[in-house]
């Protein structure tokens, strides 16, 4: 697997460099000839009773290779909607969504499934591990669901192989037989990240990663989110309502009202 | 794969489900219980009444019987004889059989049957409930030299001893008769009585033997009156020292043998007199339960032995019939256990039994039997014989049915008591289902947002549903299997445990005196036990499938926003 080669040449660096640096400015991103997600005219709303509220109202927008995309907005401007929406959790209710120029909002569940497994991967405010597993076997959760029984104890080892190593790559290499209940916030959400990543995803979508956390820890988390980025090439879409976190992005998009404007 | 490791892990962390697995344990364990005891009871009074009965019955609609059944036989014979095995003639008649206890005649109902005893034994299972061991190998129409099983067979330890069938047979016979000879001689020193004389009636008995129990070198059995009558025998009337009461428990007044009248036929070849101490009358196996009660303490106490003589009342073939009484001596009990045929069935010798009905033809000596037994090769064919037969044989002479079709209304009243009892039985493991969908439908709600965190990673509709699935699947199988467990080992142990409960609440709960069973009888069929737990297991699965379906069916996006 691609990630894991990446990642095993340089463990050491990316767990402990310091990206501050490199991240204080904003970097310019090369422009890709196609994008790797690209919403066109995303129209979302939710109905309370029998009543309407619009979310989004026609949103388009692109997220490029490789790069460190923050979407920022007021609480209830939509954005995690719009998250949800890219990493097809969602249907929109029009519009369309394209993930490498190939679109993915009206495939079928099952395809919409493989897809989550294997392209996308999730992170979100409150972690959400299984309480009933470890840390290793939430890890490994990703791995388990794309294979069957059968399938999973022939390789079992490998993919065990490759959880270790990534939970060693957020710092977690200490805690692989805890519950997360026995975790803090910030190493339960650095379990979640390795959690997105066991299945080499393409694209990251953090939705509101360091809600939840104290600012120490979310700078943690940040400060590796950006580093996958940087070394892996990984594409990392991250909503957030933080203005310091949108900063560290390659680039920021606003939501307001449902509607992107421009920044 | 991550379906499997969830389901183990929900299986360890959630002690709510132990109460479903409780309740499908609890009611698997009871069905295979009550399943077991019911079996084992249907089957103990199906083999009993089969015992008795052969498989199919060929019999006369008439108490005057057909003639020559061996012509029958070969008739049946030629319609079935692929699946016949054996074939025995009978001869059923109504009858009453009187008795001497002490002062008084005992008189019952009985059916009688006439059997030949070289071949009834080839048809149903007579001989296997006699008393007599040499009887159940070959049965003797001749009274056996004691030997008598004193312990109950097929009983517990517990199960009190027979003492008195200790001396049954031609010790007693012969004590009584030299009692009676004593007896006699005390009341008439030196003199000869006439025949007949101080005999009110002389057709009621031959059976005047008195017994002298403690020996027949007892003088004058004034002696021993009032402990032997007062603990042996509630009829007796122990406060009226007369000699009749003084010569003990079976006494009977000075009564003499009239052997030109009442033993004519056992002795018209002989030409001698009928001595009861060295001769008897024809032999007779009675019912057991004819001849004794069980008291509360499970003791048998017996009013006639084999050894004692009986007379027997039954209707000639005559026109019009008349009633024709006869002598017989009992020489063996028949215990069946199913008190209905041991309150009722009197068995003597086929042929003795024709003539003296009257059935044989004198020019050729042929006789009328009215009933045929049969005995197939295997039973399950009984209905394919009966149909052969009955459309084979006018239907208005001649009675053709299976054993089950005798026993219908009561094989029908238990299954239908079996069935009845387990769609009730059923209906536990029903509630523990509704159990399980009541737990599962909390735990699809606690776990809303572990569903919703699955689904964003890539888990399918199918994949969050047999999560639940082999949740509620698990929870059927840990129950099913240890209601198993738990209920063969109460099967095992189902005797021990029913005195543990009766010495626990005072009460017995198994009453021997009741069932003539002196343990409970259960049979563990394995496809009863196979269809138990595959039904406790399906429940569990279907009750699961609601919630799962939720479960699958949940939006992640609410879920995930289910706090």
């Amino acid at each position: 697997m691609n990630s894991r080669s990446l990642l095993a040449e340089h463990p050491v660096q990316v767990a402990k460099d310091g990206v501050s640096s490199t991240l204080s400015e904003p970097r310019e991103s090369p422009l890709s000839a196609c994008a790797r997600l690209r919403a066109a005219g995303i129209e979302k709303s939710y109905h309370k009773g029998n009543v309407e509220i619009p979310v989004l109202r026609g949103v388009d927008m692109e997220v490029r290779h490789g790069e460190f995309l923050a979407i920022v907005g007021q609480s209830g401007s939509g954005k995690s909607t719009l998250l949800h929406l890219l990493g097809t959790l969602d249907v929109p209710d029009a519009g369309e969504i394209y993930f490498d120029e190939r679109r993915i909002d009206r495939l079928p569940s099952r395809q919409r499934d493989a897809l989550r497994n294997q392209d996308f991967g999730m992170i979100f405010q409150f972690y959400h591990l299984l309480p009933e597993l470890s840390t290793l076997e939430n890890v490994l959760v990703p791995a388990m669901i794309s294979s069957s029984v059968w399938g999973y104890l022939v390789r079992r080892r490998q993919y065990t192989e490759q959880a270790k190593h990534l939970l060693d790559l957020v710092g977690l290499s200490h805690r692989l037989r805890h519950r997360p209940r026995e975790l803090s916030g910030g190493e339960m959400q650095r379990a979640a990240i390795a959690r997105a990543l066991i299945s080499g995803p393409k694209v990251l979508l953090a939705d509101e990663p360091t809600g939840n956390l104290d600012r120490s820890s979310g700078h943690e988390v940040i400060r590796l989110l950006r580093n996958l980025n940087v070394q892996q090439s990984l594409t990392i879409v991250i909503v957030t309502h933080d203005d310091e976190i949108a900063r560290q992005a390659d680039r920021t998009v606003q939501l307001v009202e449902g509607r992107i404007e421009p920044k | 794969m991550f379906k499997l490791l969830l389901c183990w892990r929900y299986l360890r962390t959630r002690y709510i489900a132990l109460a479903s697995i409780i309740s499908v344990t609890l009611g698997v364990a009871t069905m295979v219980v009550v399943n077991a005891v019911m079996a084992g009871f249907t089957t103990e009074m199906q083999d009993r009444i089969h015992g008795i009965l052969s498989d199919v019955v060929f019999e006369s609609r008439s108490l005057e019987g057909f003639h020559d059944p061996q012509w029958h036989m070969r008739q049946i014979d030629r319609v079935a004889g692929q699946y016949i095995k054996a074939m025995t003639a009978t001869v059923n008649v109504p009858a009453m059989l009187r008795f001497r206890y002490g002062d008084n005649w005992m008189t019952h109902p009985v059916q009688l049957i006439g059997i030949d005893a070289a071949t009834a034994g080839d048809v149903a299972d007579v001989t296997k409930y006699l008393q007599h061991p040499d009887n159940r190998q070959h049965l003797s129409w001749d009274l056996r030299d004691g030997g008598f099983d004193v312990l109950p067979r097929e009983a517990s330890a517990e199960m009190p001893p027979r003492s008195q069938l200790q001396d049954a047979g031609w010790p007693r016979r012969r004590r009584r008769a030299e009692q009676e000879q004593a007896f006699r001689e005390s009341l008439t020193p030196g003199r000869v009585e006439p025949p007949g004389f101080d005999m009110p009636r002389a057709e009621d008995s031959f059976a005047t033997n008195p017994q002298l129990l403690s020996g027949p070198n007892q003088g004058t059995p004034s002696t021993d009156v009032a402990s032997t009558v007062s603990s042996e025998d509630p009829n007796s009337n122990a406060a009226e020292p007369s000699p009749v009461d003084a010569v003990g428990e079976d006494s009977l007044p000075s009564e003499e043998v009239n052997p030109f009248e009442r033993a004519d036929m056992a002795l018209q070849d002989q030409g001698e007199l009928f001595d009861p101490a060295r001769d008897q009358f024809d032999g007779l196996i009675m019912g057991i339960a004819i001849a004794s009660f069980r008291s509360g303490d499970g003791r048998d106490h017996f009013l006639a032995l084999p050894g004692d003589d009986v007379q027997l009342t039954f209707p000639t073939v005559g026109t019009p019939p008349k009633a024709e009484s006869m002598p017989f001596t009992v020489v063996d009990f028949y215990e069946s256990k199913m008190s209905e045929y041991d309150a009722s069935f009197v068995f003597v010798p086929l042929e003795v039994l024709q003539r003296a009905r009257g059935m044989i033809d004198p020019t050729t000596g042929i006789g009328n039997v009215t009933s045929i037994q049969i005995k197939l090769k295997d039973d399950r064919d009984a209905a394919v014989v009966r149909d052969l037969l009955r459309a084979s044989f006018p239907e208005q002479i001649y009675g053709i049915n299976t054993w089950r079709d005798k026993q219908g209304p009561l094989l029908a009243a238990v299954q239908l008591e079996n069935r009845i009892l387990n769609v009730l039985l059923f209906m536990i493991i029903a509630v523990a289902g509704f159990g399980i969908l009541a737990i599962f439908f909390m735990i699809v709600v606690e776990k809303t947002r572990d569903v919703g965190v699955l689904k964003s990673l890539g888990a399918s509709k199918q994949g969050v549903m047999s999560i639940f699935i082999s949740y509620g699947m698990s929870l059927g199988l840990v129950g099913a299997g240890v209601g198993l467990g738990l209920g063969l080992l109460i099967v095992a142990y189902i005797n021990e445990i029913a005195v543990l409960i009766g010495s626990f609440t005072g009460h017995q709960v198994f009453d021997p005196s009741i069932y003539y069973f002196f343990t409970i009888p259960t049979i563990v069929d394995p496809r009863t036990v196979t269809w138990i737990v595959v039904g406790a297991v399906s429940i569990a699965i279907a009750a699961s499938v609601l919630p799962a379906r939720r479960a699958a069916r949940m939006n992640p996006v609410e879920a995930l926003r289910y706090e």
